[in-house]
């Protein structure tokens, strides 16, 4: 397949949970009130006070995408990493079902897919880049790679020490994401062929995922929102 | 694994969802956050300014409570000054009332003394008289010394 192929599985579920995630927090809304907030309202209103006041510890100007940023980062990659806890065959069993395929090739988890992960990680680079030439203009932006950190009499050095870096972002951001659910979805697999022993086994790595469920996404809205602040400030 | 368009297509929809996030979903739960702190905020306050209210509330019944005892205690006394000042008079009119009927009575025992003084002056004369006329074993002329008797008798 060359690149104009689009991964149907990984893409559908990840569009399935971003619409999942945005239709709860719409359909929230429509009867949330200041006075009186329900169960579901709660639940919601601790996730965004979370990202709020994550927000407002690390991110030190003033932008209205970054709540919003954070808040789609950290709920959609929750959903889609919170997809490896359903058990590793159901999905794709159902997919080979409805497609009448027995050897149809299915991923259930979005994360363990490096094209979504570089999606989000080249997405939150653009923006890295936008903002940073929008603040500090295209001289200053370029600026910050030819004449840091040992002055302009060193230009080269400069920029082997800091483009290295910059560019190792989104790829540090994706791979990061990409390797633990990739690695976490093998291990599922593995204990998945052991036998009656994969009960407690899976048990055990379930409950284990769940922290890095959560962790995963958390420290992927963090490493976004400390990559944005520092287009904002000038170094 | 190989990287395709796939990042391409979630970019896209990286950036719709995070439009849509930023247009429909951020900024009614914000309000209804920022909302719910500005009434807490205004709660608290109308809480503690009822307090103030209520502590200026019960100082003005203390102070009225205060003024009440004081007039009733001013009431009591000038009750009291009016009733001794009542008393005083009852006792000073049974005592003119008293000297009246004592100088009442007084008259009257003259009154009697004298018609009793009379009643003897007469009956003395009457004696005086008999005496005489059993003395004189004779009739004298009444008449003629009635006169005479009266003027005795006066002279007792």
């Amino acid at each position: 397949m060359g690149f104009w192929a689009i991964n149907v599985d990984t893409m559908m579920i990840s569009l399935l949970l971003g619409t999942f995630f945005l239709g709860l927090f719409r359909y929230c809304i429509k009867s949330a009130t200041a006075s009186k907030p329900g169960g579901l309202q709660n639940f919601l209103e601790i996730i965004v006070e979370m990202v709020q006041s994550n927000v407002k510890n690390s991110f030190s100007s003033k932008n209205q995408l970054i709540g919003p940023l954070a808040l789609t980062i950290f709920c959609w990659i929750f959903l889609m990493n919170a997809m490896d806890l359903i058990p590793v065959d159901w999905i794709p069993l159902l997919a080979q079902t409805v497609a009448g395929d027995p050897h149809l090739y299915f991923k259930a988890v979005p994360t363990t897919d490096l094209n979504i992960t570089l999606g989000f990680s080249i997405s939150v680079f653009f923006l890295m880049i936008y903002y940073s030439v929008k603040i500090k203009g295209l001289g200053g932006f370029l600026g910050e790679f030819a004449f840091h950190p040992f002055g302009k009499w060193a230009l080269p050095l400069n920029l082997i020490l800091e483009l290295p870096g910059f560019l190792a972002k989104p790829v540090s951001l994706a791979l990061r994401l990409y390797g633990n659910f990739f690695a976490g979805e093998v291990i599922f697999l593995v204990i998945a062929l052991v036998g009656y022993w994969q009960l407690p086994l899976h048990f055990g790595w379930a409950v284990f995922h769940i922290l890095v469920v959560t962790l995963q996404a958390y420290l992927f809205m963090m490493l976004t929102i400390a990559y944005l602040n520092q287009a904002h400030t000038h170094h | 694994m190989n990287l395709n368009a796939t990042i391409i297509g979630q970019s896209i929809a990286f950036f719709v969802f995070v439009w849509f996030c930023m247009k429909y979903v951020w900024p009614p739960i914000t309000a209804i956050l920022e909302e719910r702190q500005r009434k807490i905020a205004d709660g608290l306050e109308a809480a503690e300014r009822a307090q103030r209210d209520l502590n200026l509330a019960q100082d003005k019944v203390a102070e009225e409570l205060r003024d009440a005892k004081k007039q009733g205690a001013d009431l009591i006394e000038l009750a009291n000054k009016r009733a001794n000042q009542i008393i005083d008079e009852a006792k000073e009119k049974a005592r003119e009332e008293g000297k009246r009927l004592i100088a009442g009575a007084k008259a009257e025992i003259d009154m009697e003394l004298q018609r009793a003084k009379e009643a003897l002056r007469a009956q003395v004369a009457a004696i005086a008289i008999a005496g005489v006329e059993r003395i004189l074993e004779s009739s004298i002329d009444q008449a003629a010394n009635e006169e005479l008797v009266k003027k005795l008798a006066t002279e007792l």
